[in-house]
């Protein structure tokens, strides 16, 4: 015990005598935490729509002033044909292209509907497809219009909408928790393994090898340090979360924390093992940044895991941020209990335990 | 008669093909200093690293104060203080944070701690500089202190891998003189090195060539033996067939 | 000249000694393509759906038949009202729909993810609404007059095609930014950077030796990559392979560049890994344009993304080879690369010079 303690010490006074380090750890969350959330909109605004149409007539009128009207779309110099307004779309001018066919209005008369073509570009997926959708529902609330002026009806039943725990559709609410999470990824997964290597790289691991230190013991300084930052991080993204955008978590704080504790032993685990099969920073470097890209884009955090194709998902079930990431976002967005979280508090406990295990087996005084 | 607190029989230490250190024999007599001379890539630090439990041996078999260096590496830690021939210290602590950090590993207590470098300083008269980040001491300076923190917890062996690498000649009999108060109070050093000058501060001295023990004596034994006035002039007709080294 | 070459051959032997180095610089990128160009999706692919029906009347049955035939949505069983509430904060349903005694229809969604609340949301309710068991003889279903949708170019939403580019844009600047400036800086903490520089070689030509290998690798990385991205990942190169080269080539030397300033204002490796490997990672991937369209960032953010290099050779590998323009459109992303290489490199050297004095 007197050992660790002393350890301990030493860790922190080298870390607080580091140039770089300590001013990293303070200004680092910060920056993600007050400028990302504003980057992360998948919100789709000004949609930029080109109408060709086809039919010049009343109705085509009133269609393209219901969509000129919307405050959704943006409706660009309509091209006269379709392959004017391809041209424009291929420029990245246009991201949807409606076409109304000729006698649209003629039809409408004689109940027997031309369908309106859309057409989306969807080389920005979430562009192509939320746009596409809202201009398909424009235009059939527009067509559906047009018809009840001439006597027939669309009935549908009174269907309503209730948009529960995020009411405002705020895209950002879903991105500050994962940006928290990012945060403890990155920072107790590289710098316990960087810090480790480097004393293997500069020699003086060797001064330690040679005592008789546990090397659980040892292990077990060079990770201490870094999940307290982890949870100073985490703390301090909180804190702007709630003062900077007014997100507090709906469920329990102790929630969140556990689950961040569990998710700092496993990277830091993970970091630990990386460090012991490592010779220069500069390897343990290189493979931390593999894992973590791997954890930072196939985890749920930025594209959800239920759109990965299945052998992905599989996968994902070794990835410890994944749980985290569940947790996080339930807790903070849902209010979700822990009882009801248990299987990611289980898998992710058993990861940890897992790579801490491995971390210490791994890690040879001796050769 | 002392009694050997160090024992090899017949070590070795292969990397591939390569043997590194070829079937050693030698023992070490409590409370001396035993000097491990040889070339640069002859084998020392690989042996030395053997004896401190750092490497397990390929084969053959060793005691060090009384524990089995293939099977017992880490009750061995516990008798021995070392000085490797890269960085002992950290750089970014200060003299005396050095110093509290491996005592309190060895198991000092704080007040121990602290007089045994007061202590320490006092006499190397450089109490002034026990604040003082490592990082900012000249080289010698570094050396002597490394060797401080390694006997700072008196154990029963110290193992001196090159330890005046580097350093000018004055800090090297300082260093030597270090040395002997050391042995004086009964700790066994073993010392490597390749200055051949240094062998005759030494009790005996062993001189290995391509991983082998080519000689094994008391220097002035070995100056009779073949007919040198120096260690320096042993060493060269030894190593005339040697393929490693300078 | 002769100086300069022994130099590119000292760096080259470093690099090709280093073999698990070398292995990880060369098989990461492609492994890390794969995966990520075959695994990452933003299309919603899945939505759990649960209903609260009092009364389960033939009609409901139908509709709740009718919603579950459609592959992107689970039918996760009835429930009762008061199960709603969980049933959505546990997440095992993604949307509720409450049936009440009146005929109304009431469509709970979890929208913590708000794209995909709005998704369902939209789906749901097109089916709910044309299908209604009080239909009178004069009413119609609202399918008939529906638009038809059509998606250009990429008409099985495979967002593969959207994201290899910005893979690509990410793994090139962060990996030659951090192979560079780890190198050059590993010279200046073990002290060999002193022994270079009193050569009589120009320091600017040693940096530029340094660069030569480092240049070489990432050719060979870029080589692998466009040819798993055409022919396993299946990315048009809608006829622009000159153009891709090109810019792409541009872009290596601006991530060289970038780790030539980075090695110039730390002294420790350590330092110079976390600045290229860590610290820029987030920047890249939230400001790019790769993952977060930049058409929807705020105004006050949006210069910030003229200054991240990946936004420009993302924007210009998109257009060459998903919408396969021609090199005139790109014209723009080229001439802004080239003179943040430029200025880049300036700056670099400005430093170096700097610090030698």
């Amino acid at each position: 015990m007197r050992t660790l303690l002393v350890l301990l010490d030493k860790e922190f006074r080298q870390f607080f005598r580091n140039a770089f380090l300590p001013k990293m750890v303070l200004m680092f969350p910060l920056a993600v935490m007050l400028i990302f959330p504003w980057t992360t909109t998948m919100d789709v605004h000004h949609v930029n729509i080109s109408i060709v149409d086809n039919d010049h007539s009343q109705a085509s009128e009133r269609l393209i002033n219901k969509v000129r009207a919307s405050d959704y779309f943006t409706l660009s110099n309509n091209a006269e044909t379709y392959s004017m307004a391809l041209e424009n779309l291929e420029k990245g001018k246009v991201d949807v292209i409606v076409e109304i066919p000729k006698d649209f209005e003629k039809d409408l008369e004689n109940g027997k509907p031309k369908k309106v073509s859309i057409f989306a570009n969807t080389v920005n997926a979430i562009k192509g497809s939320l746009g596409s959708q809202y201009m398909s529902q424009t235009a059939t609330q527009s067509i559906a219009e047009l018809y009840k002026e001439k006597g027939v009806s669309f009935s549908s039943a009174r269907v309503s909408v209730q948009y529960r725990y995020n009411p405002t559709l705020t895209y950002r609410y879903f991105m500050i928790p994962a940006l928290m999470i990012i945060l403890i990824i990155m920072i107790c997964g590289f710098l316990p393994a960087l810090n480790i290597v480097s004393e293997k790289e500069i020699g003086t691991i060797e001064q330690i090898n040679v005592t008789p230190v546990n090397k659980f013991t040892f292990t077990l300084a060079k990770l201490v340090p870094y999940w307290i930052m982890g949870f100073f991080v985490l703390a301090v993204a909180m804190i702007i979360a709630w003062l900077v955008y007014g997100l507090i978590p709906a469920g329990s704080i102790g929630a969140i924390f556990l689950g961040a504790a569990l998710a700092a032993l496993s990277m830091s685990g993970l970091g630990v093992i990386v460090a012991n099969n490592s010779n220069t920073v500069q390897q343990a470097m290189f493979v931390m940044f593999f894992f973590v890209m791997i954890f930072v884009l196939m985890s749920g955090l930025i594209t959800p895991i239920e759109s990965m194709p299945s052998w992905a998902q599989t996968l994902t079930y070794a990835f410890p941020p994944r749980y985290f990431v569940d947790i996080m976002r339930s807790v903070y967005l849902k209010g979700t209990l822990l009882s009801e979280l248990w299987v990611d508090y289980i898998s992710l406990a058993g990861l940890a335990l897992l790579l801490d295990l491995l971390a210490a087996i791994t890690y040879k005084k001796q050769e | 008669m002392k009694e050997n607190i160090i024992s090899v029989k017949e070590l070795c230490k292969n990397f591939g093909d390569f043997k590194a250190v070829d079937r050693i024999t030698f023992d070490v007599k409590r409370g001396e200093i035993f000097g491990f001379l040889g070339a640069n890539g002859a084998g020392k630090t690989t042996a030395i690293r053997m004896l401190c439990g750092l490497s397990y041996p390929t084969s053959g078999s060793g005691t060090v104060a009384g524990f089995d260096v293939m099977r017992n590496g880490e009750d061995i830690k516990h008798h021995i203080g070392y000085m490797s021939q890269r960085f002992s210290l950290y750089d970014d602590l200060t003299v005396y944070e050095n110093m509290k950090l491996f005592g309190g590993i060895y198991g000092l207590s704080k007040m121990q701690v602290e007089r045994r470098s007061v202590e320490i300083l006092n006499q190397l008269q450089f109490k002034s500089e026990i604040n003082t980040l490592v990082g900012s001491l000249p080289l010698g300076w570094k050396q002597k202190l490394a060797f401080c923190v390694a006997s700072l917890h008196r154990p029963e062996i110290v193992f001196l891998d090159e330890p005046t690498g580097g350093v000018d000649p004055v800090t090297r009999r300082q260093f030597w003189g270090m040395i002997y108060k050391a042995s004086s109070e009964g700790t066994t050093i073993f010392v490597t090195t390749h200055y051949m000058d240094e062998a005759e501060y030494c009790n005996r001295v062993s001189i290995m060539v391509d991983g082998q023990i080519k000689a094994l004596d008391s220097p002035a034994e070995l100056k009779k033996q073949f007919n040198a006035s120096a260690i320096d002039e042993v060493f060269r007709s030894l190593a005339r067939g040697a393929k490693r080294g300078e | 000249m002769t100086g300069f070459a022994s130099f590119v051959n000292k760096e080259s032997l470093h690099i090709l000694r280093d073999k698990w180095t070398l292995l990880i610089i060369l098989i990461f990128p492609i492994v890390e393509l794969l995966l990520f160009g075959f695994a990452i999706s933003i299309e919603i692919k899945n939505i759990n759906f649960a209903v609260s029906a009092p009364h389960r009347t033939e009609a409901i049955r139908k509709q709740v038949e009718q919603i579950s035939s459609n592959p992107y949505f689970t039918f996760r069983g009835y429930i009762s009202g008061n199960q709603v509430d969980k049933e959505l904060r546990s997440g095992k349903s993604d949307a509720v729909v409450e049936f009440s005694k009146d005929n109304s229809v009431l469509i709970a969604l979890d929208a913590s993810n708000p794209n995909k609340a709005m998704e369902g949301a939209g789906y749901l309710q097109s089916i709910l609404m044309s299908g209604n068991s009080n239909a009178s003889e004069t009413t119609s279903n609202l399918s008939s007059i529906m638009p038809e949708t059509h998606m250009l170019y990429n008409p099985q939403m495979n967002s593969a095609y959207n994201f290899v580019p910005g893979i690509m844009g990410l793994i090139f600047i962060l990996i030659c930014a951090m192979m560079t400036s780890v190198s050059i800086v590993r010279e200046k903490e073990t002290g060999t950077m002193d022994v270079l520089l009193v050569s009589p070689v120009k320091p600017i030509r040693i940096i530029f030796a340094k660069m030569v290998p480092y240049f070489t690798l990432s050719c060979i990385n870029l080589a692998c990559i466009l040819f798993l991205a055409r022919y396993v990942l299946k990315v048009p190169m809608s006829g622009n392979l000159g153009g891709v080269i090109g810019i792409s080539l541009l872009y290596l030397a601006l991530a060289l560049a970038l780790g030539l300033l980075i090695s110039t204002v730390t002294s420790k490796q350590i330092t110079a890994l976390i600045i290229s490997g860590m610290l820029l990672l987030l920047p890249i991937i939230m400001l790019s344009g790769m993952v977060f369209p930049i058409e929807n960032m705020p105004a006050a953010l949006k210069p910030l993304t003229y200054i991240v290099p990946a936004r420009w050779y993302i924007s210009a590998i998109r257009k060459l080879m998903i919408e396969g323009l021609s090199f005139k459109y790109v014209l723009k992303e080229f001439s802004v690369l080239l003179t943040m290489t430029l200025f880049l490199v300036a700056l670099a050297l400005k430093n170096f010079k700097d610090k030698m004095e």
